[in-house]
């Protein structure tokens, strides 16, 4: 096997054994050089003891989507060893510790195995336990610098990066690099058929976890008020907020925060903290998965039927129940559009990388207040736990926080007219005050039962349709202020598309480069939001077929687009991946050449899936 | 249509408090509740001690779930905003509203079926992260609107209209409070104004978690002679420990009391409680004494009222929290946007 700048990488440990920062620096050396990497940590429900692996795709060619195979595998955890083994591809490496000797039946003849004694090395440099255990890691990331070609300046210049401040860890750590590159240059052949060449294909992309960079964008966003209860994957985005917050949000004068962080009792306190703080006039979210989304459907409701702003983020997580908790999926996308009881509809937003994911986080603020109601920012944990490389944050310093329609004590002493829930503007968005806002003007009594245009209780039949009616205008409204779709023609003219969202947003982009240069051409629109703006309903009208890529298997977003855009079903072909692993372009290759040679077998106008 | 405003027209002589404010600019809409229910009652005493305590009513905010009890701050406080929310759930709510503005009173009412059935849980917690609130429950033991049924603090052996007996333990939710870390817990009787009022006032002033367990009798579906929470049990078992009055500049005792009789605790914002105890032996700043003296007097079925427990120097979630002194929602992007440049250093140690 010969590749450079395009191979997998995947490193197989033991959860809890110290190895996630060792790999991550290894990707990290490699972007130093120029060169893309996508990486992605496949890792157990689990503290302590069961398997992790930690995939790094070296990509030259800027393809950041999961590959599937491994042409590398760094062996570290015998539980696993057989399947990790057999999943290498043929003529592919196997690096493992060779301190406990293996039967050659543990090995394949088509993959070329590299023994470093790793437990050995350590037991002989450190004292500590600990520190054998964890220092294994750093030793083979030090023998594949030496075996892949990785620049071992750029290692040691991250190490001592990592380490600024703690200067004591600095020294064993580059150690254990050089015991590992040193033995592979003195006891392997070297190189192998896998190298890594400095290029300059990164650019100045950053390397970032999509919560972290959601939990940013709330930040930026004006949040003030995060509600949350722990729940893999989410959490990783109010730890990130509350590390943001600390940097960014203290007072420098006193010492004092411009921001509260309450671990709620659950999810429903969550929630019930989000919409009481909004409706008070803050900015404030609540992040969560899947369940999470499951406990909130009433106070939902109240949210959306009461018109109080609330930005919730759902990182969807694999279910249905607990479902695989560690693993990723889209497939939360109708327990949030419709979410609660009775005619329920909300604004979602897909972002596609950490990039967007920072921008939408302080969008669906704006959105929230503009619109007076939730926003749910639809992220997953491939997005959520996992650095991508993406275009660096952005920020206007002339952008102001957009906090929609509110009444203040000026206009409201002045004698502005004020009704909660009167459609002034014709937009089917009203007027609110806050509370506190003037002695005797502008209160008023938010309820989740019905109420008429001056929010007083009634049970008028006309007066409920009157209400509901409008909240359909402003559904209509939120078309034209949520992201716009991203339309990519095809080199030529096609009468096939595709539609997908969110982070299948890499391996969508390599899929169609595939099937382009296997002469299958798809004009693409890649969309950003719920509802959907009229140009989604265009580019199905504009093609015989479209592909609906989505990773769930009910073909969700499929659904919305039947249901919301009245399109017919059978020009809506599903491309669903949905086993918990990030979906591959491969995979969509795969299923769209498939189902394009069916679909040449059969008239168009049937129904086929 | 059940919204029914009161007429604008008042008495021209009625009385005005420091703010110009009659009662009538405290009070709602015309209340749907049953005649003679307990908690209008309530409503009633909520509006005099705010007027009492002229109370800018647009400085406070009303918060409730579902039931009866949640349905009164549609009449009271007409010129407060109000959050009428889902079952149970008030406690976020209103702890939500508190973070965004620290600044107003927050009001939150709640019924027994609301606090200590389904909102068992936000109940504890936010009282257990000292919430600076008046949390009323308004407490008849049964559910109302939906005819009848028990909640969680119908007393064990009481019987419903129809006979049916409790046979679940109870839920006393002024020891709970106690228990789980309120700094004011009171209770009292929506029939005996004249002690609810002042608790009511103290508890406004009261800068923590202030929990009022106020039994309120339901004229419809409990108040007949198997119950514990009608009218007749209430006045016969209501057993003060103490007696309140909230004073605001410390004048002279002129009526004569025997020593240690009367005790003063002076607030955050320096108003005055002034406790008569009526028990000799009840100290209301001895949490661990007040559960034991609440359980032996709930064992021998009495309703043990008064300032039951108060914490001298309380203090709350946002001390915790430790939030700037404006209140959050008043931020704006210059205190809370970090900027371009700041986001561009964080770009480049990503790199």
């Amino acid at each position: 096997m010969n590749a450079v700048n395009d191979f997998v990488v995947k490193f197989a440990n033991v959860n809890g054994s110290g190895s996630a920062s060792a790999n991550r620096l290894f990707a990290k050396a490699i972007l130093r050089m120029g060169v893309p990497v996508a990486a992605r940590n496949i890792f157990p429900s689990n503290i302590q003891g069961l398997p992790t692996w930690f995939e790094v795709r070296v990509s030259g060619a800027g393809h950041l989507g999961r590959r599937g195979g491994v042409d590398l595998l760094v062996a570290m955890n015998p539980q696993t060893w057989d399947q990790d083994v057999a999943e290498i591809e043929p003529g592919g490496y196997l690096l493992y510790d060779s301190t406990k000797p293996l039967s050659l039946s543990k090995f394949r003849d088509d993959v070329t195995a590299i023994g470093v004694p790793c437990g050995d090395m350590c037991h002989e440099a450190y004292e500590d336990a600990r520190e054998r255990q964890i220092f294994k890691n750093v030793v083979y990331v030090g023998a594949l610098s030496a075996l892949l070609g990785v620049d071992f300046v750029e290692l040691e210049a991250l190490v001592s990066t990592q380490f600024r401040g703690k200067a004591r860890l600095i020294d064993p750590n580059l150690r254990a690099l050089r015991m590992g590159r040193d033995y592979v240059l003195a006891r392997v052949p070297y190189p192998i058929g896998l190298r890594v060449e400095r290029a300059s294909a990164v650019g100045d992309r950053i390397f970032l976890e999509g919560d972290s960079a959601a939990a940013l964008g709330c930040v930026y966003g004006g949040a003030t008020v995060a509600a949350w209860y722990p729940i893999t994957p989410s959490t990783a985005l109010v730890d990130a907020f509350a590390r943001h917050c600390r940097r960014y949000r203290v007072d420098p004068q006193t010492g004092k925060h411009r921001y509260a962080i309450v671990q709620a009792e659950d999810e429903l306190a969550s929630i019930g903290i989000v919409i009481g703080a909004a409706w008070n006039g803050a900015r404030a979210f609540t992040a969560t998965s899947g369940p999470g989304i499951s406990l909130m459907q009433e106070f939902l409701g109240l949210a959306y039927f009461a018109e109080i702003p609330a930005v919730i983020f759902d990182v969807q997580r694999a279910g249905p129940s607990t479902g695989m908790p560690t693993r990723t999926q889209q497939a939360d996308l109708l327990a949030c559009a419709y979410a609660s009881h009775g005619d329920t509809k909300h604004v979602l937003l897909f972002p596609e990388d950490p990039h967007e994911a920072f921008e939408f986080a302080a969008l669906a603020f704006d959105l929230a207040d503009r619109l007076q109601t939730p926003i749910f920012v639809m992220m997953d944990l491939d997005l959520g736990m996992n650095e991508w490389l993406c275009a660096p944050l952005v920020w206007d310093d002339a952008r102001r926080m957009d906090r929609g329609k509110v009444v203040t004590f000026t206009e409201l002493e002045a004698g502005h007219p004020f009704a909660r829930y009167l459609d002034v503007d014709g937009d089917g968005v009203p007027y609110r005050t806050y509370p506190g806002t003037h002695p005797t003007r502008g209160a008023f009594l938010s309820r989740g039962s019905t109420k008429d245009r001056y929010a007083r209780y009634t049970e008028d039949g006309s007066v409920y349709v009157d209400n509901v009616r409008r909240l359909l205008r402003k559904f209509e409204t939120a078309k034209q202020l949520v992201p716009m779709p991203v339309r990519q023609a095809a080199t030529r003219t096609t009468r096939l598309g595709a539609i997908y969202f969110g982070s299948t947003a890499p391996a969508m982009g390599e899929a169609l480069e595939v099937l382009e240069a296997q002469g299958m051409a798809l004009d693409c629109l890649r969309v950003r939001a719920f509802p959907f703006h009229e140009s989604v309903a265009e580019f199905v009208a504009e093609h015989d077929r479209v592909f609906v890529v989505e990773q769930n298997r009910d073909g969700q977003l499929k659904m919305l687009l039947v249901n919301e855009c009245g399109i017919d079903p059978s020009r809506l072909v599903s491309v669903l991946h949905y086993d918990g692993t990030p979906i591959t372009a491969r995979f969509i290759v795969h299923e769209i050449t498939a189902r394009l040679a069916v679909l040449r077998g059969v008239p168009a106008g049937r129904g086929v899936r | 249509m059940t919204y029914l405003p009161k007429p604008a027209f008042r008495h021209p002589d009625a009385p005005a408090n420091a703010l110009g404010y009659t009662r009538r600019d405290y009070e709602g809409a015309v209340s749907t509740l049953c005649a003679g229910c307990g908690h209008d009652s309530i409503s009633a005493a909520i509006i005099q001690a705010c007027f009492e305590l002229a109370l800018p009513p647009h400085q406070l905010a009303k918060l409730s779930g579902i039931g009866c009890s949640s349905k009164t701050p549609a009449y009271f406080l007409h010129q407060s905003h109000g959050l009428n929310g889902v079952h149970g759930r008030m406690p976020s709510l209103l702890t939500g509203a508190n973070l965004a503005n620290w600044e107003l009173v927050y009001l939150g009412v709640s019924g027994d079926g609301d606090s200590a059935s389904i909102g068992l849980g936000q109940f504890a917690h936010c009282l257990r992260r000292r919430v600076n609130m008046v949390y009323v429950v308004e407490n008849n033991g049964v559910y109302g609107l939906t005819k009848g049924q028990f909640s969680a603090t119908a007393d064990r052996g009481s019987t419903s209209k129809r006979g049916a007996m409790s046979v679940e333990t109870p839920i006393d939710l002024a020891s709970l409070a106690i228990h789980l870390g309120a700094t004011f817990v009171a209770r009292s009787f929506s029939g005996d104004k004249e002690q609810l009022v002042p608790l009511i006032k103290a508890a406004i002033r009261h800068r923590g978690a202030a929990l009022i367990d106020c039994i309120s009798p339901c004229v419809t579906f409990n108040n007949h002679a198997g119950s514990t929470k009608g009218f007749d049990y209430a006045r016969e078992y209501n057993t003060a420990v103490n007696r309140l009055d909230v004073i605001f500049e410390r004048a002279e005792i002129v009526a004569d009391y025997a020593p240690g009789e009367v005790e003063e605790v002076v607030q955050h914002d320096g108003t005055i409680l002034r406790l008569r105890k009526l028990a000799p032996e009840y100290d209301p700043y001895d949490r661990i004494a007040a559960m034991k003296y609440l359980e032996e007097h709930n064992t021998a079925g009495e309703i043990v009222t008064g300032l039951l427990y108060v914490v001298r120097d309380p203090h709350d979630l946002h001390d915790d929290l430790n939030t700037v002194g404006a209140p959050l929602n008043h931020l704006g992007d210059e205190e809370l946007c970090p900027g371009a440049e700041a986001l561009e250093e964080f770009n480049a140690n990503l790199r």
